[in-house]
């Protein structure tokens, strides 16, 4: 169904490939067929109307729809070369290469340090107390919330903002270092201006991580974003530079997406 | 057009106004009713309270009778040697017999001799008996020792005994003059009844407590709660956490339902032919009786802690698996610890109802007259609840206010309970 654009890199330089990815939900397909390349470095904005599959997809990814009971994925997902639906794949190492923020900022009921601390705990990712505190330092400088929780890192985490706590959701996730994060929708329960905060923030840390972004704002994604792929009712439309897709949508139906006429 | 509509208008307005009041007067009437509601609990609550604590008040106190003892060493110890062995044998009813014939030479009749006795308890010797084993420089020397009174002369005391009243009269014209004379002279008083709070049953009121069946009762409760907890919570946490849902669990499910509702005695026939009968447990023991309170607690443990593991948001989860925890380290890391003060006051709650119950300990042999107090898990034991229903039972009038002060001893223990669940639950709550 998705049509390769003429923009899409060579195989080798992409960080995930998905090649006819089904997915069904007990009887109910929610996908169909959905094949797409993502370019690493990039953020990649994956819009479309409520319910077309784009937390599906995103959720395949790191296979957290393995936890979904019903729920069966079938295609094929790579990243960096590497079938993350093979067998002898580990479920767990694959979720600390791809983190995920989610919609509502989920914060642990615990301390902002031990938020940030508990992934490379238990992957054992710092030998000593001394490592520890170093990698929730430059987590959470990267997600630029060091400066506001220097001083309270012992207070829970939901006692910070909204966005804090989203930001705060992103430093958890790139404490254990991953490849790719993926975000759905991180910014619907936000007020703009943290939302502007992130938006930033994403940009920063695409030099470090590749990025998938699930958003219903098409501004967010024309400014966040490098590539674009707009799925509908469980089809990928269309996929291309976000330059491409928002001025010459090859498709009639991206075309009616994009200029507001539904969704 | 206009002139239609402007006469109308006022008449939504005040037709709205006028259901507005309606809907204020519905609210406060809402209210009304629920502190109404409240306001009649809490008259229960308080006349419940009220009419035990008046009763029970009175078996803070025991009556006892000072009376000159003379230690005599001729009679005590012949041989002089202070062995305890001889001391706890020696007769101490005879310095009873000795100190009322020099109270009251005047009582010769055989028939009196023995009325004038019975105004003691007959626990009196034994408290001399440990008043000179514990301090062997008594012997020789004359004391004032208070003796413990009978029931009789108790109630007589504390005026629930009707005086001088026909044939049902427990105590006789004499003994009632006897009790008047020692009364002037000071010799009557009433004390702190501590043997309400350390010794364990008795046939004599006047030496019955509560000590025996707390002990009981708590050897039970521990057994209950070290098998029901650590099962209730396994089996909630697999259920609701890892369980496929399939026809085995819904019917696991509706059976653990069930059972939560399954009378109490059955699972005390349960542990008769089970425990008692096949797998040869002893009888009238704590460990069987926690058993069996087990079983029955255990279905509300699993329900409680289904819901509280259930009430557990899904972000926390998807938080916990999106950083690569493992299932298992979602549960034990976030889960269980979110859910644990919900398991807790669902534990606490199933181990109060485990404490007050009666039936199923009925079987088991647990409402067996004991006087020793359990010393660990397979002594003979009772417990509280059923000590309760045995002295409610038991004909002589001491035993009521007895009775009332036990209820009071196990509500006692269940507030405490239930403070130490607000308190573990403020404990686990503080952490995050
Ligand atoms: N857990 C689930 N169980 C059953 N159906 C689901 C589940 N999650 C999503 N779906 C269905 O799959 C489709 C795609 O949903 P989703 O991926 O959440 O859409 P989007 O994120 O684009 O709004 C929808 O029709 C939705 O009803
Ligand atoms: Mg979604």
């Amino acid at each position: 169904m998705s049509l390769p654009d003429d923009t899409t890199p060579p195989e080798a330089a992409n960080m995930i490939v998905a090649r006819d990815v089904d997915v069904h939900y007990d009887d109910k397909q929610a996908l169909f067929g959905v094949s797409l390349d993502v370019v690493g470095g990039n953020v990649t904005a994956l819009i479309g109307p409520s319910g077309c599959g784009k937390s599906t997809f995103l959720r395949c990814l790191n296979r957290m729809n393995d936890v979904i009971e019903g729920c069966r994925v079938s295609g094929r997902i790579e990243i960096e070369g590497e079938d993350i639906y093979d067998r002898s794949l580990d479920v767990v190492q694959l979720r600390a290469r791809v983190g995920m923020v989610f919609q509502k900022p989920n914060p642990f009921p615990k301390s902002i340090y031990d938020n940030i601390a508990y992934g490379p705990r238990i992957h054992g990712l710092a030998a000593s107390r001394g490592e520890l505190d170093e990698i929730v330092e430059r987590s959470l400088v990267r997600a630029g919330l060091w400066d506001e929780a220097k001083d309270r890192l012992r207070q829970p985490g939901t006692s910070l903002s909204g966005g804090q706590q989203q930001r705060l959701c992103i430093a958890r996730a790139i404490a254990v270092d991953p490849q790719v994060v993926l975000m759905d929708e991180p910014c619907s329960a936000l007020d703009p201006i943290a939302t502007a905060r992130i938006e930033e923030l994403i940009d920063e840390l695409r030099q470090n991580y590749t990025i998938l972004i699930v958003t219903h704002s098409m501004q967010q994604a024309a400014r966040v974003s490098q590539r674009t792929a707009f799925f509908h009712l469980g089809y990928l439309v269309e996929v291309g530079t976000t330059e491409q897709i928002f001025t010459n949508p090859h498709d009639s139906r991206t075309q009616d997406y994009i200029t507001g006429r539904f969704g | 057009m206009t002139e239609t509509t402007a006469p109308s208008r006022p008449a939504p307005r005040a037709k709205r106004s006028g259901r507005l009041a309606r809907r204020y007067a519905a609210e406060r009437r809402f209210r009304a009713y629920g502190i109404a509601a409240i306001a009649l609990s809490i008259t229960f609550l308080l006349l419940l309270f009220g009419s035990i604590l008046n009763q029970a008040w009175s078996a803070l106190q025991q009556t006892r009778i000072g009376l000159d003892i003379h230690f005599d060493a001729a009679l005590l110890d012949p041989d002089g040697t202070r062995d305890p062995a001889i001391l706890a044998k020696a007769d101490y009813g005879a310095l009873v017999k000795k100190a009322w014939r020099e109270r009251f030479p005047e009582v010769r009749k055989r028939r009196d001799k023995r009325a004038l006795r019975r105004l003691l308890s007959v626990g009196a010797p034994y408290e001399l008996a440990a008043m000179a084993s514990a301090d062997p420089g008594l012997i020789g020397t004359t004391q004032r020792v208070w003796l413990t009174a009978s029931d009789d002369v108790d109630m007589w005391l504390k005026g629930k005994l009707a005086e001088g009243g026909g044939k049902r009269a427990k105590i006789g014209a004499k003994a009632l003059g006897w009790l008047t004379m020692l009364r002037d002279e000071g010799r009557l008083e009433r004390q702190f009844n501590s043997a309400f709070f350390t010794a364990g049953d008795s046939r004599e009121p006047e030496l019955a407590g509560v000590w025996g069946a707390v002990a009981g009762s708590f050897f039970t409760l521990v057994v209950c709660l070290g098998l029901a907890f650590p099962f209730g919570v396994m089996t909630a946490v697999y259920l609701q956490e890892f369980a496929p849902r399939n026809r085995w669990t819904d019917l696991i499910e509706v059976n653990t339902n069930n059972l939560a509702a399954v009378p109490s005695i059955v699972f005390g026939l349960l542990g008769l032919a089970v425990l008692l009968n096949f797998a040869g447990l002893p009888r009238s023991a704590p460990l069987v009786g926690g058993i069996v309170l087990a079983l029955m607690t255990l279905p509300t443990i699993i329900i409680a802690g289904r819901a509280a593991l259930q009430a557990v948001p899904p972000s926390i989860r998807e938080a916990a698996l999106g950083v690569g925890a493992s299932e298992m380290q979602v549960v034990l890391h976030h889960v269980l610890p979110l859910a644990m003060p919900g398991i807790l006051t669902g534990t606490i709650l199933g181990a109060a109802r485990a404490l007050g119950e009666t039936a199923p300990l009925l079987m088991i042999g647990m409402v067996a007259f004991i006087v020793d107090i359990p010393a660990d898990f397979t002594d003979p034991a009772t417990a509280l609840p059923v000590q309760i229903y045995l002295w409610a039972d038991a004909p002589e009038r001491a035993f009521a206010e007895r009775t009332a002060a036990a209820i009071l001893v196990l509500l006692g223990f269940l507030v405490c309970m239930n403070l130490a669940a607000v308190m573990l639950r403020r404990a686990f709550e503080q952490r995050w």
